[in-house]
Parts: C-alpha cells; sequence; structure tokens
C-alpha cells in the first residue's frame, strides 16, 4: 500500500515512450498516472521556492488544528502578492506520514478557505497548487466534517472576488482537488492527472478489482490533455525532459511564466465581470441533451382499500359510543391501561 | 400424456415478487400495498426504504400541485464510456426500469400550500449518480427559486458523482454549489433532505450545505464509499459509522426525522425561514 501512496518508482520506469513501441494507450496513460505520482514531483514547496520571491506560510484553521497537508500562505511571485494554497505530499516516509501523504483533513480545507476569504479582503490574488490522491478517507476525516469542507470551499471558490488561478501538478483526485482548484484559469502540468475518483476506486467499482485501476484510468480520460479537450482544463503546461521529477526547476520556470501571464490577465477585469465569468464557466461545464419528454406526474397517495374503509367505519362508530364508565374498585390508576 | 388444463392463477413464484417484500433489516414479510400505505417504512422495525423520486415528490407535496420542469434532459456520453457495458447502454436500461431520464426531477409544487423548488433524486436510476443532467437540474432549480424567490428543497438519494462522466460529473459540484451560493447570498432558503444513501460527490455539495440539513433515520450519509475507503487508504472503514444519526451527533445534521413526519416538519421548518404573511387561521 505504501509503495503505491509513494508513486510505485518502478512504474514510473517503465515509459511506453520509444516512438517504436505499438500504440498501447492503456499503457501510456497508466504511466502517466505513475508520473503524477511520482515521489519525487516538486510539490507547491518546491514550486514556490523556485518561482516565489518571498513565501510565508500561515498555519491553522482557527477551529481544530493545521493539517500539514495543506500549505497556505502569501508569496510573491513575479511582482504580483497573491496567497497560495495547495496540497504538499511528503518526500520521504517520515514526512508522508507527517503530512498523511499529502491527503488533507477538513481542518486543511478550512485553513485554505481562510486563506482565500483573507485574500479577497485584502485584494490579493489566489494561486492554487493540485496535488492530491483524495482527501483523506479516513473516519476522523468523516467525523469532522470532511463532505461539508469540501462543498464549503467549492462554493467559497466559486464567488471569491478576487482572481483565481489554479494549476494541477500532480494528481487531481476527485474532490479533495476541487475544493481548492475552482479558478477562472485552471492550468495543469503535462504529466498532471484530473479525475472524479482515483483508478482504483473506479476500478473496484465499476470492475470490482483494483487490478482493473489502468483500464479505469484509461476510461475516465484523467490525463491533462484529455481534460483540455474536455474543456476542464485550459491550459497544459510542458515538462522538461521525463517529466518534471526529472528537472522541478525548470518546471517552475515554466510554470511561473503562465502563472504571471494569466495573473496580468486577470489583472485587468473589473471584479464583477471575473465573477460572473467564473460562474458562467462552471455552469457551461458538462453536456446534455434534451428531448421530448412527458412530464413525470407524483402518484396519487395511497387509496383506502375494502378494509380500511371497514375499519375506518368501525372507528368511527366506535367514537359515537361513549366509552362505558369503569365501574368497581381498581388499585390501578387508569392511565396504566394506555399501552 | 397428460392433460394440460389452463392455468387460471398466476404462477406462483410470481406472487410473492409483486405483492410481498421482505425487509431487509427486520426479515419480515411485508404485504407491498401496507408498506405503501406506511410509506414505505416498515410497520415493524421502523426500516426506511428507498423511494422513487415520483414517490417522494407524492409524499412532500400537496396533492396535485407539482409541475415538472426540463423532464426532457438526457444525458451525452462525452468520455465515450465504457466499463463492462457502455454507458449509454446503462442510462437506457435505467430509463427502461425507472420511467425517468435521468436521477433526478424537478419542479415547483406545494407544502401545506406553500410554494417551493424541489428537486427528488432516484437511487434507482444509475445509484442516483450526478452526470451533467443531474447537475444541470439542482443548478437550474436554485436558479429558478432566486427568481421566484421560492425556498429550494433538494431531496438527495445518491452515491455520488457519475463516474461515466468522469471529471465532468466533478464540475458539477462547482456548478452546483456556485448556484447555491448566489441563492444564498439573495437570502433565499434551501433545506437539504438526506435519504438513504446520500454520498461523495452528492454529499460534498449541495446535500451538506442546506441552511437547514435534515436526515431520514439510518441512512447511510458519508464522503468516502467503504469500498473507496479500502480502496485508497487500505483499511476497511468500522461499522456503524456514516449513518444519519452519528452525522447528527457531530453536528452535520439538524434533525433525523422519520418518513412519516417529513413533510409537516419541512412545512413548519419553511414557515420560519421563508416568512410569508402569516394566513388567517393559521394565527
Amino acid at each position: 500500500m505504501v509503495d503505491r501512496l509513494l508513486g510505485r518508482r518502478e512504474g514510473a520506469s517503465d515509459q511506453p515512450d520509444a516512438p517504436e513501441a505499438p500504440v498501447d494507450r492503456k499503457a501510456e496513460v497508466w504511466g502517466r498516472v505513475q508520473l503524477a505520482r511520482n515521489l519525487r514531483r516538486p510539490r507547491i514547496l518546491e514550486l514556490l521556492e523556485v518561482m516565489a520571491d518571498e513565501f510565508v506560510e500561515l498555519h491553522g484553521d482557527r477551529v481544530f488544528g493545521d493539517d500539514e497537508a495543506i500549505v497556505a500562505g502569501f508569496a510573491t511571485i513575479g511582482g504580483h502578492r497573491v496567497a497560495v494554497v495547495g496540497q504538499q505530499k511528503g518526500a520521504d516516509t517520515e514526512e508522508n506520514v507527517r503530512r498523511n501523504f499529502g491527503m488533507p483533513h477538513p481542518e486543511g480545507y478550512r485553513k485554505a478557505m481562510r486563506i482565500m476569504e483573507l485574500a479577497e479582503r485584502s485584494a490579493l490574488p489566489v494561486v492554487s497548487f493540485v496535488d492530491v490522491p483524495g482527501a483523506h478517507p479516513g473516519s476522523e476525516s468523516e467525523e469532522r466534517g470532511i463532505a461539508e469542507a469540501i462543498a464549503r470551499s467549492v462554493g467559497l471558490m466559486t464567488r471569491l472576488r478576487t482572481p483565481i488561478v489554479t494549476v494541477i501538478t500532480g494528481e487531481g483526485g476527485s474532490g479533495g482537488a476541487l475544493a481548492i482548484a475552482v479558478g477562472d484559469v485552471v492550468l495543469a502540468l503535462e504529466n498532471a492527472v484530473y479525475s472524479v475518483i482515483s483508478p482504483e476506486g473506479c476500478a473496484s467499482i465499476l470492475w470490482r478489482t483494483t487490478d482493473e485501476a489502468p483500464t479505469a484510468a484509461l476510461a475516465m480520460r484523467m490525463t491533462a490533455q484529455d481534460q483540455q479537450a474536455l474543456g476542464v482544463v485550459d491550459e497544459v503546461i510542458p515538462e522538461p525532459g521525463e517529466g518534471a521529477h526529472a528537472d522541478p526547476e525548470e518546471t517552475a520556470r515554466r510554470l511561473r511564466a503562465a502563472i504571471v501571464r494569466e495573473l496580468d490577465r486577470l489583472a485587468s477585469l473589473p471584479v464583477d465581470a471575473l465573477v460572473e465569468r467564473r460562474y458562467r464557466r462552471y455552469r457551461a461545464l458538462g453536456p446534455y441533451g434534451e428531448v421530448i419528454a412527458p412530464v413525470q406526474a407524483p402518484p396519487p397517495p395511497p387509496k383506502a382499500g375494502f378494509a380500511d374503509r371497514l375499519r375506518g367505519l368501525i372507528e368511527a362508530g366506535r367514537g359515537a359510543i361513549p366509552a362505558p364508565l369503569t365501574v368497581g374498585r381498581r388499585q390501578d390508576p387508569p392511565a396504566d391501561e394506555d399501552e | 400424456m397428460p392433460v394440460k388444463f389452463p392455468q387460471f392463477r398466476p404462477r406462483r413464484e410470481s406472487m410473492p415478487d409483486r405483492m410481498w417484500t421482505r425487509c431487509p433489516s427486520c426479515e419480515e414479510q411485508l404485504f407491498n400495498k401496507h408498506l405503501e400505505k406506511a410509506m414505505n417504512v416498515c410497520p415493524s422495525c421502523g426500516h426506511h426504504f428507498r423511494l422513487a423520486a415520483t414517490v417522494r415528490l407524492g409524499q412532500l407535496l400537496d396533492e396535485g400541485t407539482f409541475e415538472e420542469h426540463d423532464p426532457g434532459l438526457v444525458s451525452l456520453d462525452p468520455l465515450e464510456f465504457v466499463d463492462q457495458k457502455a454507458y449509454p447502454d446503462r442510462v437506457a436500461a435505467a430509463q427502461l426500469a425507472t420511467g425517468l431520464k435521468d436521477a433526478a426531477i424537478w419542479g415547483f409544487g406545494r407544502i401545506e400550500g406553500q410554494r417551493i423548488a424541489i428537486v427528488a433524486m432516484d437511487f434507482g436510476f444509475m445509484g442516483g449518480s450526478m452526470g451533467a443532467v443531474v447537475g444541470e437540474k439542482v443548478a437550474r432549480a436554485a436558479e429558478a427559486a432566486l427568481e421566484s424567490r421560492a425556498p429550494l428543497v433538494v431531496v438527495s438519494a445518491s452515491g455520488g458523482a457519475r463516474m461515466q462522466e468522469g471529471t465532468l460529473a466533478l464540475m458539477q459540484l462547482a456548478k452546483t454549489m456556485a448556484a447555491l451560493e448566489r441563492l444564498r447570498a439573495a437570502g433565499v432558503p434551501y433545506v437539504s433532505v438526506m435519504s438513504d444513501p446520500t454520498t461523495g460527490g452528492v454529499f460534498a455539495s449541495f446535500a451538506a450545505m442546506g441552511d437547514v440539513n435534515l436526515a431520514e433515520p439510518n441512512a447511510l450519509i458519508g464522503f468516502a464509499g467503504a469500498r473507496v475507503g479500502a480502496g485508497t487508504i487500505g483499511q476497511e472503514l468500522p461499522p456503524g459509522f456514516q449513518r444519519a444519526e452519528f452525522l447528527y451527533r457531530h453536528g452535520f445534521v439538524d434533525r433525523v426525522v422519520p418518513r412519516p413526519a417529513l413533510r409537516h416538519e419541512l412545512a413548519q421548518l419553511l414557515r420560519y425561514l421563508a416568512p410569508q404573511p402569516v394566513e388567517a387561521g393559521r394565527g
């Protein structure tokens, strides 16, 4: 299990990148999932180290605690003062235990919300870095309201009155990703993936075995390029060489250029127009058709059958007859007769 | 050769199916007509059976007041998703089985005289999963509620986002929350009713975010399903958690309401949330 959470390096090494190899889409997509999970892939802290002139980390959700699976604070990127939020996986086992393998609990999202609200009040744009297998699925997470935290954070980002640039840098794992991934513009690194459920989770439900995870990954079209084609991602940022893990610095420089360009562009829009455009962006996602269909009518309440009518008559009759007077002496108070 | 007489009675094995239901909780054999009259709550143990969306609307709304909107919205297959069956085939089978076009119905209706916008989900349609159609209906209901300043009620019954629509299903969390945030900002009330089950992306968006959250007794309500949780962190989740009463204990549900009381409780709450001139006779 730990191997899988750590990104299973051996999976990342057998990339079918050679052009002469037969095009096996399933293996290619699964290779990308492994790249997205690579243990040495740069996360928000490593990226900020290169792209930010300064970074001040802030801690705590003011309700329960500080979740180290989410990093939040202020940073200066290319002359823009911004608020940043992002998931942080660990680089080794010890750090991963501390950071829960980058799987946030509710307090992590509540910290992110606190910083985003602060950004709104301070007129700072928000840049979010998404890299998460999924929100923590354990019982403490449920007890403290992981669903409520995700829903509230998603809702907050849909209406936040400041520009939001989102980057999917690694794994975009379901609601745990979306909670900090609602933006005016959504960028993705080339080997990032984004999905509604982990491929293992999808396979265990639809195929009843996690062995079919690569099949599920292919079916869900989770690569950055596929996500761009679906309109969920706006732009894919190419990674250097074998991938971001091979050259984190160059990756950060490329990302920085794209983020600065988007911040410049979004800064020129009036806030009302910005928020309306964001609303329209999400309002339009997800195609559907329309056919002519009859309207549904709720069934009438169940009719009383013969037996019920008879019972009704008997009860009505009973009600009409005055209750017999209790005669004789009884020790028990009459109230005890009721049930 | 034995003479074959024509059969006047339906074959015996087809009888129990149509007339009797075994309660999965107490194993009592229940006569369907009685079960229906008891609002699909087991008369012997109180187990709440899942309801079709139309039946739910019939139980909650004043008779004959429901006007459905957008009945013709249908799912497309943007991913060309195939698991053990192609997605369009699954949709077609669900349409045939339920008589619905997708997993939710929305419209306007009245509850003890008060006009509301209401969405009812149907677990029988692909596990009540939320794809673009369900997301669109919830968003349209919220926008229409805002427009007419009628309170919104959503009755959830869903396994979560519809995997066959991939991240486009995930985006419905943002779509519905965006619409609900506008409703909230405008001061129009929203009541969420969670029935069995309300999990995954539906719980992590509109279902968790009612101004008031109600839940039916013992309904399964949670973010990560047991199979998802087990697959992701390799640990079985303890039994008996993620039920309505668990959510209530941890402060995420205002009231656990048995089905026979639901209609009246909703109406009562809406009278506080959406104050209207007190009608004569109601004092």
